[in-house]
């Protein structure tokens, strides 16, 4: 059995919606990123510095990362559930699943909080 | 195997078919100890295959359309053999079951005004047969048995009955008083044998096509609640009367529904005529079953048969044009195409009479009681046992059945003794006791199977049996030809009694449950061929080339077949409906 | 023709192989899978699969044919085995085996079962029939005509790894027959009991269950349907 406790929201609906939205957000981040750089043949790190001093900029990537870590986590607990199963691991499943689980939160989480340092923190 | 293990219940259902679980559903909702015991998964029973409709004078399309016009016609279809307290019955109940089957979901196809769709059938009639042809069965496309099949048992899940999937019931657990205490089933899943003691046991367990070689009926249409009642020496009626559908396809034996002539196809033969004008100037394809499959028969012989062999006729379907085959007949298309290789939509679908529905079985009243009959021939109840469906016989079909009749039967009759068991159980009913010599009785059979060390083969024993019914006791019978075939089934008893069974496992073992089968059919044939020898008239299904005429003098009744004995009794027909005037018996004509 | 069966006898064998078995198929005549396998059953009586109506309405027959789930009664030879010469029949995957190509479909049921596959409707009923257009009742054409084979849901890799809690393409597809019915009232908490990380939004649309129902019925468009309700209901 898969214990779904580990699902934040717990409706499909929600993480389904969360899914489609956050790739939404990714995809526009890219394509606003691939416009820079066309709009600036020779990017140097003055260049990018600027760009990333516009405040404007740096909300918009943060949301990115919010949502990059949304999606992902969602995909990736999608993936522990559906393949970290007793099918597959026998007995040590559940414990394994968290495991991974835990460290798809940590990471989450750490790279979270360093990317806020590295657009706020100087 | 020693002494099985058992399990008790106030009522128990043999059969998940559309009787059995009618029945199921009004006994869940009494709040009684009740179950199903099913060979199949529920949705796997033969019901699932009903294609045409239901047919029950709703008034949907004719307003004016009326109950009794609907029984009119079913006792002339019966050849007068029909009893008319049940017909009656049966009509005029008929309307509130078929609205309670839409009530729990069965997605009847619908007219522009929103009520269920009717299609005419055959041997149908608007005012006693005065007003032309009616348009009185109920249709979900052409898969009216698979919508109420399923519909019963989303209903029965709704309700919380339950059910013993793939259980097999091998035989009845009588007592000496001759009533019946339940009965001996095989869990097939595990292969452990249990004694099921019940109050009321009712047998819902279908019909038993499959003694013909060639046959619209599913494979598991064995028989098998026939068999078990002549065993414990309860008597069958009316055996010799076997529906053979007019369009079976040819080589398959796969039904294509006679809804397809309803919705305005017809019959040619090589010449590509329309050859039952000739039969019958006024119904023509739509005259009764029995008409036209002997019409069909006569075309062959006279040399204007199709095909290579000259040996079957066409039904032709293309002039009715894609759009209505698509949603009126999409399930016969596919069945067309995939065991004719034809498409209906250009070309016509071979067909021939094909065996299709038992009329008689185990006699039963209104109730859904099963009877024999004492010493001085009156009606004797059988304490325990109760049949329904085609299993029984009420008997609301006689001598032939109208299309679309039996769905209106199961879930009527199913309802009925649904109710009656009820209140008998309200009343105290009480659990019929046996002793352990009563289940060694019932336990021979299986343990004579289980301990065979010798013997033919399923397999051939089988096919030898369906041989014999399909040469002698056709169609057009004789009385030589019968007696022949009589011959050829005496040999043949005793060899299936001995089957081998070579594989004693206990695991779903579904070679036991073949060789169990066998058995049952070798009963039923038994039974049908020594009726049918015994009835020197042509009525209804039964036509004799040697007896040509219905004789009503002495033959305007109910043959009872006694199996220890094996011989043949009569049983008077029952002639007064409650409300209405009886229907005389008339000469029939389409 | 050669056949070549699973077979597992729990009481006799400790794993499944592969019998072969010679069977002559009269010629001139494309055979069904189903008849060639009850040729087979006349030489080893001992195999087991189920049957029933042996015309595709039943659902008794689903197994895997040379790689592909259908039902044994509706598959011709000549299609089953292609231009190959071998017919392989195994039983159908992801559910276990109770004995040859018989599987233990308790699962399956189970989430059939789950989305209350049954009309509700707590008004009292008319004395007649409740009416429905045509047009109503044609949105229920692809739906009902499922019999419950379960050849979809075992060739769907999300029931494969949560058969307990993904409804799968069967199940879905009763579930959508209901909420799709003009006469059924319990829309809401119908969604509501389906709108969990599992039950519908396990399915990922790759549309494996399309590629084989015998009735040509097709499941992902009706999850798609339940989702598209999902959302516009907005729980
Ligand atoms: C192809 C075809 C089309 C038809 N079309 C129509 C139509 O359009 N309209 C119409 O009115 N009629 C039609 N009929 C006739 C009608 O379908 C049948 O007469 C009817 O379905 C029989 O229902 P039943 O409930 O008596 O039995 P079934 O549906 O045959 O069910 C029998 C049940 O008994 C169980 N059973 C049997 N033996 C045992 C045993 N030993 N142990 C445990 N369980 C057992 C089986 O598992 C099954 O559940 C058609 C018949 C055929 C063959
Ligand atoms: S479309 Fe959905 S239900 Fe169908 S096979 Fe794919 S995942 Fe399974
Ligand atoms: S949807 Fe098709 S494959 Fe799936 S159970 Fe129903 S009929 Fe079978
Ligand atoms: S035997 Fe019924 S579907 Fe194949």
């Amino acid at each position: 059995m898969v214990i779904s406790v580990t699902n934040l929201s717990r409706s499909g609906l929600s993480d389904w919606i969360i899914q489609r939205a956050s790739a939404v957000i990714l995809a526009a981040y890219t394509l606003c990123l691939v416009g820079s750089f066309l709009v600036h043949p020779e990017m140097d790190y003055a260049t990018w510095r600027g760009i990333f001093d516009n405040t404007a900029m740096r909300i918009f990537s943060l949301i990115t990362l919010a949502a990059l870590c949304a999606h992902g986590w969602i995909g990736m607990w999608t993936i522990s559930t559906d393949y970290i199963l007793p099918l597959q691991f026998g007995s040590a499943a559940t414990f394994l699943r968290l495991l991974f689980q835990g460290a798809c939160i940590l990471l989450a989480v750490v790279y979270l909080i360093w990317g806020i340092q590295i657009l706020w923190g100087f | 195997m020693g002494t099985p293990s058992s399990i008790s219940f106030d009522a128990v259902i043999m059969g998940g078919g559309g009787s059995g679980m009618r029945a199921a559903l009004q006994l869940a909702q009494s709040g009684y100890k009740t179950a199903v015991i099913s060979k199949v998964f529920p949705t796997r029973s033969h019901t699932v295959s009903a294609q045409g409709g239901i047919t029950c004078a709703i008034g949907s399309a004719d307003p004016d359309d009326d109950w009794r016009w609907h029984m009119y016609d079913t006792v002339k279809g019966s050849d007068y053999i029909g009893d008319q307290d049940a017909i009656e019955y049966m009509c005029s109940e008929g309307p509130q079951t078929v609205f309670e089957l839409e009530h729990m979901g069965l997605p009847f196809s619908r007219t522009a005004n929103g009520r269920i769709y009717q299609r005419p059938f055959g041997g149908q009639s608007k005012d006693y047969g005065k007003g032309g042809q009616a348009a009185r069965t109920c249709a979900a496309a052409d898969r009216t048995g698979h919508a109420l099949l399923h519909a019963l048992y989303q209903g029965n899940l709704k309700n919380n009955t339950v059910f013993f999937n793939e259980w097999f019931a091998v035989d009845l657990v009588k007592n000496q008083a001759g009533a019946i205490a339940g009965v001996i089933a095989i869990n097939i899943e595990s292969g452990e044998v249990v004694f099921v003691r019940s109050k009321a046991t009712v047998f819902a367990t279908g019909g038993a096509g499959r003694i013909y070689a060639s046959t619209t009926n599913a494979l598991i249409n064995t028989g098998d609640g026939i068999g078990m009642a002549l065993r414990a020496d309860i008597p069958m009626q009316d055996m010799e009367m076997w529906q053979f559908h007019p369009t079976g396809i040819y080589g398959a034996g796969t039904l294509v529904t006679e809804g397809c002539r309803g919705e305005g196809g017809y019959l040619i033969n090589k010449d590509g005529e329309r050859f039952m004008e000739r039969y019958a100037p006024t119904a023509k394809d739509l005259a009764g079953r029995d008409v036209v499959a002997r019409s069909m028969v006569l075309e062959v012989l006279g040399g204007r048969g199709c095909g290579e062999k000259g040996d079957h006729v066409m039904l032709k379907l293309d002039h009715l044009g894609e759009q209505v085959l698509n949603s009126k007949l999409p399930g016969i298309l596919e069945l067309s195409r995939t065991f004719a290789h034809v498409d209906p939509i250009k070309d016509p679908i071979p067909v021939v009479p094909t065996c299709h529905y038992m009329m008689g079985g185990i006699p039963t009243n209104v109730q859904g009681q099963a009877l024999t009959q004492d010493g001085a021939g009156n009606d004797q109840l059988i304490p325990g046992l109760f049949a329904v469906g085609e299993a029984a016989c009420v008997s609301v079909h006689g001598a032939n059945r109208l299309g679309g009749n039996s769905l209106l039967d199961l879930v009527v009759f199913g309802r009925a003794a649904g109710k009656a068991i009820e209140e008998m159980l309200a009343q105290g009913l009480e659990q019929p006791q046996a002793s352990d010599s009563d289940l060694e009785q019932a336990m021979t059979r299986l343990n004579r199977l289980n301990e065979s060390q010798k013997g033919e083969s399923v397999a051939t024993l089988r096919a030898e049996l369906q041989d014999i019914m399909q040469n002698h006791f056709g169609v057009f019978r004789t009385g030589e030809f019968m007696a022949e075939g009589i011959d050829k089934l005496q040999g043949l008893g005793e060899r299936i009694a001995t089957v081998y069974l070579p594989d004693k496992s206990h695991t779903f073992n579904t070679a036991r449950i073949e060789a169990l089968e066998l058995q049952n059919l070798f009963e039923v044939a038994e039974a049908t061929a020594i009726a049918a020898n015994m009835r020197t008239e042509s009525r209804g299904a039964h036509a004799r080339e040697d007896f040509q005429e219905r004789d009503d003098e002495n033959w305007l009744c109910h043959s009872l077949y006694f199996p220890s004995k094996k011989s043949i009794g009569k049983r008077g027909v029952n002639f007064s409906p409650r409300t209405v005037d009886t229907f005389e018996p008339q000469i029939r004509t389409y | 023709m050669l056949v070549s069966i699973y077979r597992y006898n729990p009481e006799t064998d400790s794993k499944p192989v592969m019998q072969n078995l010679q069977v002559e198929v009269p010629a001139g005549r494309d055979l069904m899978v189903l008849d060639v396998l009850a040729l087979a059953k006349e030489q080893d009586p001992s195999i087991a699969y189920r049957r029933s109506c042996r015309e595709g309405v039943c659902g008794s027959d689903g197994m895997n044919i040379n790689g592909v789930n259908g039902l044994a009664c509706i598959t011709p030879l000549s299609a089953a085995v292609g231009g190959g010469k071998k017919l392989v029949l195994r039983p159908l995957p992801g559910l276990p085996v109770i004995r040859d190509l018989v599987v233990d479909m308790a699962v399956f049921y189970k989430q059939f079962e789950k989305v209350k596959p049954y009309l509700i409707n707590d008004e009292p009923p008319p004395a007649i029939e409740r009416l429905q257009s045509p047009e109503e009742r044609a949105k229920l054409d692809g739906l009902y005509e499922c019999i419950l084979c379960a050849c979809c849901s075992t060739n769907c890799p999300s029931f494969w790894w949560n058969p307990d809690k993904f409804i799968g393409p069967a199940g879905l597809l009763q579930a959508y027959r209901f909420l799709a019915d003009s006469r059924d009232t319990a829309t809401t908490a119908r969604l509501s009991d389906l709108d969990d990380p599992f039950s519908v939004f396990r399915c990922r649309g790759i549309m494996n269950c399309v590629a084989v129902c015998p009735k040509g019925l097709n499941p992902t468009r009706a999850i798609g349907h339940i989702r598209s309700m999902l959302i516009s209901q907005g729980t």
